[in-house]
């Protein structure tokens, strides 16, 4: 369960995922032609909002206060129990992805309500649409693991993803390609990307998650910036696992690869946002529902 | 057994007294609520004994009414199930006491605490009950209290409403429970539950007939769809504690109804556990969708109640797919998190309708547009209303979340080790079970979000103010056990493991093995959740310390250079639930009406939406119309004639003589 030595991957991630930030703007920046800002851009960010004060709405309570801190609690102890594709994760348990999605739920929740507290229509357009992409998402992730469970008729997500080479040469193989383009997509919608919202724009009435962090600001919102780091992480790791299934026993190699196919799955997310467009906010659920039918398919492989 | 006995006598003497004493506001007050809390008191002691124990009691007299006998026991199942009676009848009493003391109760407040001891007592009676005849009569008591309280404000016309809605589903449910327990009593001889134990093998294929009859006439009480239309029309109706008690532990009969079939009724098939995740899949949805689109709170709670009848049905779905294909872990995760549940949702379910009765005492509207801004006025309130909103969301570390997760690993189990077959129900339980999660989130941010945070959206909102403190403790007392449950997670199958062990015979040592397992799982979550605590902690301490010396500044809410924004420009609850009830409008059909604005000068324009539910306008209405349409050709029977009406009963005994004689 607890092993001193898997602390280093956790350690390693909270110090490494603002950097997959920088690499999807650096990214995004070459494929325009662009110089670009430094890649370590987003660690610059972070430590200016946290050398800066405070300023709070007077409709506010103590609930807008809380969002941040209970986001960002949420989102680093969900980083405990992913591991790095095969390198297991510092607590595994039977059944430790329903924790971390629900530990995402609870930041989620706090993260809406303190969108709500400021009494602002632009937060609460924001929180009203982070709420429905949620909850359309939240199955498709379900799927996904249903899908893994049954491929590897393992319950922790240590174990599943240590299992994944296995998968690849058995006859359900074809599963794990279709859990990739899920993954993907579940990836852009969480981490609020392009198609579904453009992580670049501030003041535009089809913006999501920026805008429920309008009113944040100072070390709030370092810690929700840094706080989006890690979830980014999180789900990239997920998918990271999906795309390498490599398991060669080395720690070291194993490590490696994974760390390798986080920073490519960054710089196709860099690439995605430099040759699409947003798609409009109300095809969004189609682009989801249409997710969840792939999904469908694929729990549908894995019964036969 | 002799403290439920007590309890029951206690209950009836003191509702007598209190309508006996009506005359006197405060004498009556004092009766009725000291006779429940008193009652309550004694029979949680009774009841967490033989928890405690697991040794059943019972107690079996014979009676005079044909097939009836006055036998009653309390075993684990029992004893488990009057947990929430007793607790949320003594908390609601002491609520209740508070919330009536305006004038305008006084002079209903002897027919209210006859009623709600009634009620109390009933409720005991019916889930310690032995015998069809005696559980029918407390079933139907059960339900006449129940109307006489939703009607307390009876001169209201939308309360009449209710009221009838309520009474006439209530008995349609009752002619279904007739009719399950005659032919059950016609298979094993006798109407006493003993008898019906050891019918399982003499049932056969009605089985599952009894299975269906069990399902609408239990499901009509528990709020299942479609047979919930009556939980949104009475919950908004009734005064808030009776909200609570009824929505908290009334419908829950109907669970324990379903669990106790489910132990007569053995041997359990793969269909039954698709049936009962099925209808739980689609209440729990449909439930959730349907209080989205609300715009009052206490409606909207109540969907809720529907929504997490869904959960139990769920897990009780897990439960006997465990049962079906033989896969112990299934069956104790399926119905511990089915039962935990019931425990948990009483709790929290109680703890949001007292919170709704605060916001109606205090800003006098459940409407959500006409709030806001609440938490600054209401702190306590709105404190544990936030606790409750956290934990009905299945939201770790609270309560929850323990169940939800039991039915979730017990799914995931199921998915894990059975064929496909087999596993096609417990797919669909975890899919239903994320999508509600996620609606949840986004119903009770939006419940939560809208009445307490943002600025107050009427004169009466940013006027209200904290309720009494005897308002305010039960609902402290039901956040602490919100947490506490949660937070002692670990034990709750050591607390479930004889009722388990009732309602599904497996092996102890079977049991013991997959309690093992469960409880190092809840132990690690619970590790887990401090360390999140801790975390949370941490961030809170660094943030103080970074802020200390620094400048900060109190403003108005950056609105995008805008520097007035007044209260009516925020967000409302119908344009939160917009984007979500849109995309479901094939399902949820929410009529609106909207006169435009015209001419060169513009006077009158209006926007209004309704919601009403689905099911009854698509289902019900035009099903009765249908019933009323044929019965209309048998009107020729009713004269009003009191003649014909005497010949009438002439020839029926007349028949009946010469059917005998024959």
């Amino acid at each position: 369960m607890l092993n001193l030595p898997s602390l280093i991957p956790f350690l390693i991630a909270l110090g490494t995922a603002p950097l997959l930030l920088g690499v999807i703007q650096r990214t995004k920046a070459i494929t325009a032609g662009r110089q670009g800002q430094p890649i370590l851009q987003p660690y610059f960010d972070l430590s200016k909002l946290l050398r800066k004060g405070a300023v709070y709405s007077r409709t506010t309570t103590w609930v807008f206060r809380a969002g941040p801190l209970l986001s960002l609690a949420g989102l680093g102890t969900a980083l405990l129990m992913v591991p790095w594709g095969s390198v297991p994760a510092t607590i595994a348990f039977s059944g430790d992805f329903v924790l971390v999605l629900y530990l995402l739920a609870l930041g989620r929740f706090f993260t809406i309500a303190a969108a709500l507290d400021t009494g602002s229509s632009f937060e609460g357009m924001g929180a009203s649409r982070e709420a429905l992409f949620a909850a359309l998402t939240e199955p498709i992730v379900f799927a996904v693991l249903i899908t893994l469970v049954r491929l590897t008729g393992e319950m922790s997500l240590t174990n599943m993803y240590q299992q994944m080479s296995l998968i690849l040469r058995s006859a359900s193989g074809a599963a794990l390609i279709l859990l990739i383009v899920i993954m993907f997509v579940i990836l852009l919608t969480e981490n609020s990307r392009i198609p579904v919202d453009d992580p670049t724009t501030h003041l535009e009435l089809t913006m999501i998650h920026e805008v429920m962090v309008l009113d944040h600001g100072g070390p709030d919102l370092a810690f929700i910036l840094y706080g989006s780091a890690l979830k980014l992480w999180i789900f990239s790791a997920l998918l990271a696992g999906l795309i390498l299934p490599v398991y060669t026993g080395n720690l070291l190699l194993d490590g490696l690869a994974f760390l390798s196919g986080m920073f490519g799955i960054s710089v196709a997310v860099g690439v995605v946002e430099s040759v699409m467009a947003r798609l409009r906010l109300l095809l969004v659920p189609h682009m989801l529902i249409g997710t969840t039918a792939i999904a469908a398919v694929c729990i549908y492989l894995t019964l036969g | 057994m002799i403290l439920i006995l007590l309890c029951l006598a206690i209950c009836t003497v003191a509702g007598i007294g209190a309508w006996l004493t009506r005359r006197s506001p405060k004498l009556t007050s004092a009766l009725g609520q000291g006779g429940a809390v008193s009652g309550a008191a004694l029979g949680m002691v009774g009841a967490i004994s033989v928890m405690a124990s697991g040794i059943p009691e019972g107690l079996r007299c014979s009676w005079s009414v044909p097939f009836g006998s006055c036998s009653i026991e309390l075993d684990a199942l029992s004893a488990f199930f009057l947990l929430p009676v007793f607790l949320l009848t003594g908390l609601a009493a002491v609520y209740g006491a508070r919330y009536l003391s305006q004038p305008k109760y006084a002079s209903r407040l002897g027919s209210h605490w006859l009623f709600f001891n009634l009620l109390s007592a009933s409720m005991v009676v019916v889930i310690v009950a032995r015998n069809a005849i005696l559980f029918l009569m407390a079933w139907e008591i059960m339900a006449l209290a129940s109307f006489f309280l939703v009607t307390l404000e009876h001169e209201r016309e939308s309360v009449q409403r209710a009221g009838w809605i309520y009474l006439i589903s209530t008995h349609l449910g009752t002619a279904v429970l007739f009719f399950f327990f005659i032919l059950l009593g016609s298979k094993s001889g006798s109407l006493d539950f003993d008898s019906f134990q050891s019918a399982g093998e003499v049932i056969g294929p009605q089985a599952t007939l009894l299975f269906i009859l069990a399902l609408i006439g239990f499901g009509t009480k528990a709020g299942i769809v479609p047979v919930h239309v009556w939980l949104p029309e009475a919950h908004p109706a009734a005064p808030s504690h009776i909200s609570a008690l009824m929505s908290g532990v009334m419908i829950k009969t109907g669970i324990y109804g379903i669990v106790r079939t489910l132990i007569w009724l053995d041997n359990p098939s793969v269909e039954w556990a698709l049936t009962l995740i099925g209808i739980g899949g689609v209440s729990g949805v449909l439930g959730v969708l349907l209080a989205l689109a609300q715009h009052d709170l206490k409606r909207l709670l109540a969907y809720h109640s529907v929504e997490n009848i869904g959960i139990i049905f769920l897990g009780l779905g897990v439960g006997v797919l465990g049962q079906a294909t033989g896969t112990p872990i299934l069956t104790v995760l399926g119905y511990g998190g089915g039962l935990l549940h019931v425990l948990n949702h009483s709790i929290f379910k109680a703890l949001l309708f007292l919170g709704a009765g605060n916001v109606l005492h205090g800003a006098h509207t459940l409407n959500l547009e006409n709030t806001g801004g609440l938490l600054k006025r209401m702190p306590w309130t709105g404190t544990m209303f936030l606790v409750g909103a956290v934990a009905i969301c299945g939201l770790p570390p609270l309560n929850g979340f323990v169940s939800e997760f039991m039915i979730y690993a017990g799914a995931f189990h199921a998915v894990q080790s059975l064929d496909a077959f087999a596993a096609i129900p417990s797919i669909l339980a975890i899919l239903a079970l994320a999508l509600i999660g996620g609606l949840a989130v986004a119903c009770f941010t939006k419940a939560f979000g809208i009445i307490f945070l943002g600025q107050p959206r009427s004169q009466h909102a940013s006027e209200a103010h904290e309720s009494a403190a005897a308002m305010r403790w039960p609902m402290v007392v039901l956040a602490a056990l919100c947490v506490l449950i949660g937070i002692l997670a670990p034990l709750s199958p050591v607390m479930l493991r004889p009722v388990i062990l009732q309602v599904a015979p497996l092996a102890a040592l079977l049991v013991s093995d997959s309690m093992a397992q469960i409880q190092t799982t809840l132990a690690v979550i619970v590790g887990v959740m401090l360390l999140c605590a801790l975390l949370a902690a941490l961030l809170l301490w660094r943030r103080r310390t970074k802020l200390t010396g620094r400048a900060r500044a109190d403003a108005v809410t950056w609105d995008c250079g805008y520097a007035a924004p007044t209260a009516r420009m925020q967000y409302t609850a119908a344009s939160f639930a917009q984007p979500i009830l849109r995309l479901v409008a094939g399902i949820v059909r929410l009529p609106k009406r909207f006169t435009q604005p015209k001419g060169y000068f513009p006077s009158a324009g209006s926007f209004s939406t309704e919601t009403p539910d689905v099911v009854e306008r698509e289902a019900w209405a035009p099903a009765f119309r249908i019933v009323e349409r044929v019965l209309m050709r048998f009107r020729w029977i009713q004269t009003g004639s009191i003649h014909l009406y005497i010949l009438y009963m002439a020839i029926t005994l007349i028949v009946l003589l010469i059917w005998k004689l024959w």
